[in-house]
């Protein structure tokens, strides 16, 4: 063995020494199983910059309704503008500007409120004003079918309440819950 | 907003329809099995491109190996999550004593190093989708001048260097943030990054991988393990000819020529004046790439939301900034002090400065490192790959009339797939090989003789009576 391939060789046992101690000391904090990236309900403020700022064209955060803590209002304030003409389906009465809530009759004075999800482009603004004036049924999940678990995040980048966080993969959704905040 | 659940209206009693209230469900997400078949298809891919460079020598099955890489940990999972961006999760983790990096990320990132301290860049050569992608694209390679070469190739090592800064201080990932590729493999991306994916891809028409060679910070670790490594590619499974074709077909810049003989040559100048400017030169280089760090490490800083915050807060508090944005108004509502946000802007910014000025001295060391490398005269007997640069793409392998015997040969290991013209191989035409550009001589194996003339003409070699005009480019494919 020359004096280059005895070098090399030193060189390389290091090498292997360091990966291997690397990768040895970051194990212990290592996950196995993997996670992905969840909007924090309570802290979301609705900015709107889930809309836009997802890789995707059509981000990844849609809008869920929480059943259990939904009021079933006839003036809700999350579907309708702030002074609506008329308490109808109108277009021009709708706070969603794609028309993805569906608002359907149960019985006087009761209506349900769901999310046509394919329509739902995440801007969030029905959850404002579900959560400032309503009972806060209405909020922003990042839905995994769509959610292509970049690296980074882009949307937790852009979100001004650091509402954006990896969640193991095992319970990927951070749903509001009757108990409220923990 | 963030406060406990308010319900201001009651929820209702449905007595009339006995209505159930719907149940809220969402789409499970992608199983934990299917990353450890990430991870499986990884192991696969680096052992047969290692299988492919080192014992079978083909070029196509690296292209096949190419097409499913890119289709596969490109367009299929969307270049995520992939080895150049787990540098930086690899180096959150280190820092960020809360950060628990995924087993596959770890994986990822470690993986094709061990690969390269045995095998070289076996990874680049056909396992990673961005070289993949790249190398595909490779139609019309011109050659960069190695002055050029030497240069661009800096960018890379600034580029990990930043990288490393940014994650270690929490301030994003860069690599994932400016990848010219993912917006291609996502097809969808912002306008500038979609823009700059198509710059890039026209570009590898020509300029043969300029995302690997000048800016992956991936590449730069692999090289570094790759000069180390027991086997690599080798040009030739035999002697070498010095016949030259290998040097024209390599468009990555990775073949050191041979040296002359140092008898035919005036012994190598002994210049102290030179190795005393070369020290003066590289002390130089430290000290103001520690002085420039430092000044961009403030510059970085600013990416950190921390300091994007302070900076805003005090921007509104001396009334220099009217109204609130989104994130100062939380800022406001939580009702932190803005003391204490200035108090950890500064130290953010400390740390900024710090992290900088040791970037900036890595980048000072590897700039007069390739200054006092570019003064060595390293003796070398045969054409070989440069142990840093080659990527392992096998082009040069076809190109070897060594290798054209080789697979000649009966007993050898042969490729039926990749004969030399169909099949139709004569040392004949390959003497009288054109690159289309400069006419060569090549040595027949008794010769064993370096012809350093590049004016030779085809007609004034003995038995070579036409030049068959082939252009190298369609011979690459």
């Amino acid at each position: 063995m020359n004096r280059r391939g005895f070098l090399d060789g030193v060189v390389r046992v290091a090498g292997l020494l360091g990966l291997g101690g690397l990768a040895g000391r970051l194990l212990h904090r290592a996950q196995a199983a993997h996670t992905v990236w969840q909007i924090d309900p309570w802290k979301c403020t609705a900015c709107g910059k889930c809309a836009t700022a997802c890789v995707l064209e059509l981000s990844a955060a849609k809008c869920v309704q929480f059943y259990d803590i939904c009021g079933y209002c006839d003036f809700c304030t999350g579907y309708f503008e702030p002074q609506p003409n008329k308490l109808s389906t109108g277009a021009e009465n709708q706070l969603c500007p794609t028309g993805a809530i569906i608002r359907k009759f149960i019985e006087d004075p009761y209506y349900e409120y769901s999310i046509n999800e394919p329509l739902c482009i995440g801007c969030g603004k029905c959850v404002k004003g579900c959560t400032l004036f309503g009972n806060g049924s209405f909020h922003l999940q990042i839905k995994h079918d769509r959610c292509l678990n970049c690296n980074e995040c882009s949307i937790a980048i852009a979100c001004p309440a650091e509402a954006i966080h990896r969640v193991p993969a095992s319970t990927p959704y951070l749903f509001k819950t009757l108990e409220g905040k923990k | 907003m963030a406060a406990p659940l308010v319900q201001r209206f009651p929820p209702p009693q449905f007595t009339e329809t006995g209505h159930q209230l719907p149940t809220l469900t969402g789409s499970a997400s992608r199983a934990v099995a299917l990353d450890y078949l990430d991870l499986g298809v990884l192991l696969f891919a680096l052992a047969l491109a290692t299988w492919l460079v080192l014992r079978r020598r083909s070029r196509s099955g690296l292209m096949a190996l190419s097409v499913f890489s890119l289709l596969y940990f490109g367009f299929w999972r969307k270049g995520c999550v992939c080895s150049i961006g787990s540098i930086q999760n690899i180096t959150q983790a280190i820092f960020d004593s809360g950060y628990a990096i995924p087993l596959t990320v770890l994986a990822f990132g470690v993986v094709p190093l061990v690969f390269a301290l045995f095998f070289g860049r076996v990874f680049c050569a056909a396992v990673c989708p961005h070289g993949a992608f790249q190398d595909l694209m490779l139609l019309r390679p011109i050659t960069t001048p190695l002055w050029l070469e030497y240069g661009l190739r800096i960018f890379a090592y600034l580029y990990l260097g930043l990288a490393v800064v940014c994650a270690a201080t929490g301030g994003g990932y860069i690599i994932c943030e400016y990848d010219p590729f993912v917006s291609i493999f996502r097809l969808s991306g912002s306008l500038t990054m979609i823009l700059m994916g198509a710059v890039f891809l026209l570009g590898s028409i020509f300029i043969g991988r300029p995302y690997c060679r000048f800016l992956c910070p991936y590449g730069v670790l692999l090289g570094l393990a790759s000069s180390v490594s027991c086997r690599r590619a080798t040009v030739t499974p035999n002697t070498c000819l010095k016949c030259r074709r290998c040097e024209d077909v390599c468009p990555f810049n990775a073949l050191n020529n041979a040296t002359p003989k140092t008898d035919s040559l005036a012994p190598a100048p002994t210049n102290k004046t030179r190795a005393g400017w070369l020290l003066a030169v590289s002390a130089i280089l430290l000290v103001g790439g520690i002085w420039l760090g430092g000044l961009a490490g403030t510059g970085l800083a600013r990416r950190h939301r921390t300091e994007k915050l302070a900076e805003r807060v005090h921007l509104e508090a001396s009334g220099v900034a009217q109204g609130t944005t989104a994130a100062t108004a939380i800022f406001y509502a939580e009702g932190t002090p803005p003391e204490k946000l200035y108090a950890e802007a500064h130290a953010l910014v400390d740390r900024y400065v710090l992290a900088g000025r040791l970037c900036g001295a890595w980048i000072g060391l590897v700039v007069a490192l390739k200054l006092i490398t570019l003064a060595w005269r390293p003796r070398r007997p045969e054409f070989e790959t440069d142990a840093v640069r080659c990527v392992a793409c096998a082009r040069c392998f076809t190109y070897c009339p060594q290798e054209q015997k080789r697979r000649q040969t009966p007993d050898a290991e042969s490729d039926g797939l990749e004969q030399w013209n169909g099949g139709e191989s004569t040392m004949g035409v390959m003497e009288c090989w054109s690159t289309g550009v400069l006419q060569r001589n090549f040595a027949t194996p008794g010769a064993q003789q370096v012809l350093e003339s590049r004016e030779i003409t085809p007609s004034s070699v003995p038995g070579c009576a036409s030049a068959a005009p082939t252009s190298a480019s369609s011979l690459l494919m």
